[in-house]
């Protein structure tokens, strides 16, 4: 019983998952040896994010006290290393509470929902060469469709947990993240016409100018798009300590809490894998076929730390704010980026229809003039609505005089 | 330009990055305290106490319990009462310190701890036998005598109750017999009777061990 993966499987490009199929293959029926093989790939990746979800935790807590002259975690091991054990051990034993009048199925059914498009989002991203679980041709969208299924499993939590408050997050949630969807997808429909592959490791290889530069706008819209869709601050409406306590997770304790936890934190870490692979060349860099992993973790505690470093800075948006740097601002300019991406690719490519090194750096020249370009118009037209103060009225100062004269 | 603000904003936090923490990581490091600190635990010296009940008189909150009895032997010697007990219910306690300001012969001073975190409120009353045992380390507060000697709680070692006192110890002792107002200094036993209660002979044994 010898089974061979086809050439045309969505996972052949996993050479894991091949060597595991073959080796199971070898003894075992070949529909079991695909599930073995499968479990073994999803066992790493998954284990791997939830790793990297609690170094998350202790470093984002570490950094936030060092921003702010603090030490942060420091009791439990060294430096505080194992804090997130300590966190995980304090929730698991609290209590599971669901509320009275609850939709209990919908209810618990949240936070599997909440983890479930973290970890899928994962799947497609190649962390090194030729280690994405799958290499689908469609990475990209199938990137949007599975990120965008948070927006449910937010109002599920809102609407199940028979809590005022808990609707009131989940709507300004909800509300967020479908506006933010739009400047997100036009964002990466720029990066995927430069690249000419939805292809995750297809963007990654066009990248010989990392779209940092060759996509300025794109980048921006896609970090900030990404930032409020993981509920970060400056956009973190859906959760208000002020207004509405923790928000659409509210009811949430115990290890629902901390899965609902989890998965912010690693929908960040997913969300920055996502940002390296399209717009700093993923695992490109030098010896990129031994060190690719190094490169990629590099760039991803950059981008991490990026993101660390707003949510230190910044104070929340309210939320016609929010809505109003979603529509007027980030629709806009990716708009712009849109029609100035594609007016260059049909002026740039030869005929070949394949753009070179040099046509990216010319992009990326072009591409900064219009940001810089953009933000200035931005900010003039952004200043031309602030109203400025009258000054005082001359009948007060007449009838001061008055009262002097008289 | 939109968004300059922006990194400006982010410039100041990446400077704050760069700063070290301003934070006391307190059970190991601690701010230094001053002397005159008014703490918990207070320090009693039973020697001379003499048992007049005046800091419970002068307690504005009335938490202080003191029950004596006449002692009955060696009353020449100063042991005119003998203190049954000496409660002092530290739970209502304001620390306004008026027990020591009372207290005519020293024998009372304000500690300076302030970790005697309990869990339950019964146990937030200083029994007699806990001022008797009580760490002697008194705080400066209002004893000018322990402040003259640069005395510091925190650094230095265990005040003894004749170093205590703004008197000599010898005139607190024939004081608390009462032999002054028996007027008949002849016969009392006690030699250096012409020693006078100044600020001078302020802790007559020299300075403080440990003062510094």
């Amino acid at each position: 019983m010898s089974c061979r993966l086809a050439a045309d499987n969505v996972l052949y490009g996993n050479p894991l998952f091949r060597w595991v199929y073959d080796l199971a293959g070898s003894a075992l029926p070949c529909w079991l040896a695909y599930i073995i093989a499968g479990l073994v790939v999803m066992f790493i990746v998954v284990n791997g994010v939830l790793a990297g979800t609690a170094v998350l935790t202790w470093a984002e807590r570490k950094l936030l006290g060092r921003f702010q002259n603090r030490v942060g975690p420091n009791r439990w091991g060294p430096f505080g290393l194992l804090q997130p054990m300590a966190d995980l051990v304090k929730l698991l034993t609290k209590e599971n509470l669901t509320p009275k009048g609850a939709d209990r199925l919908v209810f618990n059914l949240v936070p599997i929902l909440m983890m479930m498009p973290t970890l899928l989002v994962v799947a497609v991203v190649p962390f090194a060469m030729n280690t994405a679980v799958a290499d689908l041709s469609i990475g990209v969208l199938y990137i949007l469709a599975v990120s965008s299924l948070t927006i449910l499993a937010i109002f599920m939590a809102g609407w199940s947990s028979n809590n005022r408050f808990a609707l009131f997050g989940a709507a300004r949630g909800v509300a967020v993240l479908v506006s933010y969807e739009v400047p997100v997808v036009l964002s990466l429909l720029g990066v995927v016409m430069v690249a000419g592959s939805m292809s995750l490791s297809g963007v990654v290889e066009a990248q010989a100018v990392p779209f940092l530069l060759v996509q300025p706008i794109a980048l921006f819209v896609f970090a900030a798009g990404t930032s409020a869709e993981l509920n970060r601050t400056p956009f973190d409406v859906a959760e208000g300590e002020s207004e509405i306590v923790a928000g659409y997770h509210i009811e949430y304790s115990g290890i629902k809490f901390a899965i609902i936890q989890a998965s912010e934190f690693g929908g960040t870490i997913t969300a920055s894998a996502v940002i390296v692979t399209l717009f700093l060349a993923g695992w490109q860099g030098p010896l990129a076929s031994y060190l690719g992993w190094l490169w990629f973790l590099l760039k991803l505690g950059l981008v991490l730390f990026l993101f660390v470093w707003v949510r230190a800075t910044y104070p929340r948006l309210r939320t016609d704010q929010i809505m109003a740097f979603s529509w007027k601002f980030l629709l806009s300019i990716s708009l712009i980026n849109l029609l100035a991406t594609s007016l260059e690719i049909y002026w740039l490519r030869g005929a070949e229809r394949a753009l070179t090194t040099g046509d990216l750096w010319i992009m990326a020249l072009m591409n900064l003039a219009i940001a810089a370009a953009c933000l200035l118009v931005a900010g003039r037209l952004s200043q031309a609505k602030v109203r400025r103060v009258r000054p005082p009225l001359p009948v007060a100062a007449s009838g001061t005089a008055a009262r002097e004269a008289r | 330009m939109y968004g300059l603000q922006m990194v400006r904003g982010l410039l100041v936090t990446l400077k704050n990055l760069t700063r070290k923490p301003f934070t006391v990581q307190y059970p190991e490091e601690r701010l230094p305290q001053h002397p005159r600190f008014r703490g918990e635990e207070f320090v009693w010296y039973e020697e001379r106490c003499t048992g007049c009940a005046s800091c419970a008189k002068y307690c504005p909150l009335g938490i202080i319990k003191i029950v004596t009895s006449p002692s009955g032997t060696a009353v020449p010697q100063g042991d005119k009462y003998r203190l049954e007990v000496f409660d002092i219910e530290i739970a209502r306690c304001m620390f306004c310190g008026l027990c020591v300001e009372a207290c005519p012969y020293d024998a009372l001073f304000m500690g300076s701890g302030f970790e005697q975190g309990r869990y339950s409120r019964r146990d937030l009353v200083i029994p007699i036998q806990q001022l008797r045992e009580s760490d002697k380390r008194p705080s400066t507060w209002f004893r000018p005598q322990l402040e003259e000697a640069k005395y510091n709680p925190h650094l230095g070692q265990p005040v003894d109750w004749k170093q205590a006192g703004r008197e000599s110890w010898r005139w607190h002792q024939r004081e608390k017999a009462g032999l002054r107002l028996d007027s008949h200094p002849a016969d009392s036993n006690v030699p250096d009777e012409t020693e006078k209660p100044t600020q001078a002979n302020a802790l007559p044994e020299g300075p403080v061990q440990g003062a510094r």
